[in-house]
């Protein structure tokens, strides 16, 4: 939950760095509740990547060496399935990610199972497949630096791309 | 005479190592000991000036292989007594018993056309004979040089330890450079001892685990060309790449059979996500599935002779080393010890497996027996992994990197720096491999052909 938070601030201050207006995201202390989101939104056109990790949390986090999906990542998940739902014709990459603290061969493996954990879960909601597809990066691509537990939990995710 | 010299080193280098192993226990790191062969390594001589400059260059690789290994003290060149003209014509064994050398060096140097002619004699000085001489033809330009030095080097090796040489071999890895977490990987390749080096990928796509083909001078690693995760072969002499089985998912973790004829690696179906291993062949071009496992199962090893597998798997509640048949049957898991095992990789002398471990938030680079008995640590750091053998199964080397340490907005302070260590595997002689940038992933070639 601290994550969530945390993201949250960051996606607020990312939005204010902008100059833009974030009328709907600012109401709110939770990224997850965008019903309201429009097709514009704090400034970023619906359906892209912005529109994804500013109203919509392109991510979800993993324990150690698990890609068990958490109630946190499933909620975040479901609020992702209506937003595949809402924009039809966008079809996503799910990138698999590790900590460091593996061997590179062993998180490869690891990371693509995380990335099918999202993708199956998006399925399950009534994503169409077709419109999702994986790639694992193991532990060669953090999302944050540094050898700590702060880092590693950061770093143990699944983040969608809009292709 | 010299068989039981042999023997005799033999002898001392397992007394030594044996009886530091057991003292060591309580870190965990078994560091072995060796006494060291003194070993005077002259200067080749010539008498043509064309030549004097490869002479001593020659002398110089030779002695830097030796003291490398850690199994020999090259003397220093100004407590030599007799020149290089005199000792030419004769050695005067007077002459090196004084600085305590056991054994010698000489070498000479001619020009014939546009090649060399370098040969060389080694010299036991205590029993005062030769032990062995050899010649060799290479041609003046380039540095061709190099190689009759590794060759000789090899020579000397095997015949004063009793051991297969390993200096006439290359190392591939792959090269980092760039800020941290977004590092660009490199395949490149070296000598063993870093010269001659080279980068074989142009860095716009990430490359990982190169691994040597036993037989040919192939190369099989994991390319994310067209962000397609792939495992690839490499022919370093045509300079080409094709990519390996026409998979629908993720291939990755190749090596290649003893013989060099196939790829055992781990496929991943991308509607089920689960890695699985795979034997291709590459001649047919068939391949078949060995392992059918809910757990990850990875980083797979040939043994020597063919007939079994090792590899990692999360089967059970911790990773874990396992063996089976080539066809999969008969898997039985190996590893014994608290923490996981990864990256197992079997010995070229079949006795060994070499693995990565990972208890209590360390990581060591460990071998065990082929049954998983007597495991013991050879090296232990923050972050280490990947072992790999040289083709002569006494040394592994492997990388390191370092933790990283950053400020309060996340910036990288120090730290998270990749680089190749080398060591003997009684746990002696631990040093870097020096590379131009960082380095990661190494991979020993058999000696070259």
């Amino acid at each position: 939950m601290l994550l969530r938070i945390l993201s949250t601030v960051f996606m607020l201050f990312f939005i204010a760095a902008c100059g833009s207006t974030p009328k709907d995201t600012a109401s709110s202390s939770d990224a997850g509740t965008i019903t309201e989101t429009s097709s514009v939104s704090g400034g970023v056109a619906g359906g892209t990547q912005d529109d994804l990790v500013i109203n919509v949390g392109d991510r979800v986090f993993f324990g150690y060496d698990s890609h068990d999906l958490s109630s946190d990542a499933q909620e975040q998940l479901q609020v992702q399935a209506s937003w595949m739902k809402q924009y039809s014709e966008v079809s996503l990459t799910v990138e698999g990610h590790c900590d460091e603290r593996g061997t590179r061969e062993y998180n490869i493996a690891l990371g693509e199972r995380r990335a099918q954990a999202m993708k199956n879960y998006l399925i399950g909601l009534g994503v169409e497949a077709g419109r999702l597809s994986t790639i694992s990066y193991g532990k060669e691509r953090p999302a944050v630096l540094g050898s700590n537990d702060a880092a590693y939990a950061q770093n143990r995710r699944a983040v969608a791309v809009v292709n | 005479m010299k068989k039981i010299k042999i023997l005799f080193f033999a002898i001392l280098l397992l007394f030594n190592s044996n009886s530091l192993i057991s003292e060591e226990l309580e870190i965990g790191i078994s560091q072995g000991s060796v006494k060291p062969t003194p070993i005077a390594i002259t200067e080749f001589y010539s008498n043509n000036l064309n030549a004097v400059k490869v002479g001593r260059d020659i002398s110089e690789v030779i002695s830097n292989n030796l003291e490398r290994s850690g199994l020999f003290i090259p003397l220093i060149k100004e407590s030599f007594i007799q020149n290089n003209e005199s000792l030419n014509k004769q050695p005067r064994f007077e002459d090196w018993k004084i600085i305590k050398a056991q054994h010698l060096l000489s070498g000479n140097v001619n020009i014939d056309g546009n090649d060399f002619i370098v040969k060389f004699k080694l010299f036991d000085v205590y029993a005062g004979k030769m032990i062995v001489e050899g010649g060799y033809r290479v041609g003046k330009n380039g540095n061709d040089w190099r190689r009759v030095s590794h060759i000789i080097s090899d020579e000397i090796f095997e015949r004063i330890t009793g051991e297969g040489g390993y200096f006439d071999t290359r190392i591939v890895y792959v090269a980092e450079s760039g800020p941290a977490g977004k590092k660009q990987k490199r395949l490149a390749i070296m000598d063993q001892d870093q010269a001659n080096h080279l980068f074989l990928t142009d860095g716009s796509y990430m490359v990982l685990t190169p691994r040597f083909s036993p037989t040919s001078q192939k190369i099989t690693y994991m390319s994310y060309i067209n962000n397609e995760p792939r495992v690839y072969l490499y022919d370093i002499e045509k300079g080409q790449s094709e990519i390996v089985g026409d998979f629908p998912g993720m291939t990755f973790a190749p090596r290649f059979s003893p013989d060099g004829k196939k790829i055992v690696m781990s496929y991943t179906d991308s509607s089920i996500g689960n890695s699985e291993i795979y034997v291709m062949d590459l001649m047919t071009r068939m391949d078949e599935r060995i392992t059918n496992n809910p757990g990850i199962d990875v980083s797979p090893s040939f043994s020597p002779d063919g007939k079994k597998i090792v590899f990692n798997s999360n089967r059970g509640t911790r990773q874990h080393l396992y063996v089976m048949d080539v066809n999969g049957k008969n898997v039985k898991r190996i590893s014994k010890g608290a923490g996981s095992y990864f990256t197992p990789v079997w010995s070229p002398r079949s006795d060994l497996i070499a693995f990565t471990k990972v208890e209590g938030g360390q990581f060591y680079i460990g071998v065990m027996e082929t049954d998983g008995k007597n495991e013991r640590m050879i090296s232990k750091a923050f972050h280490v992994e990947g072992p790999t053998w040289s083709p002569n199964g006494r040394y592994l080397m492997y990388y390191k990197q370092s933790q990283t340490f950053t400020d309060s907005e996340g910036n990288v302070k120090s730290g998270g720096e990749s680089r190749l260590f080398m060591i003997d595997i009684t746990g002696y002689n631990e040093r870097e491999v020096i590379t131009p940038l960082e380095g990661s992933d190494p991979a020993w070639s058999p000696l070259l052909q």
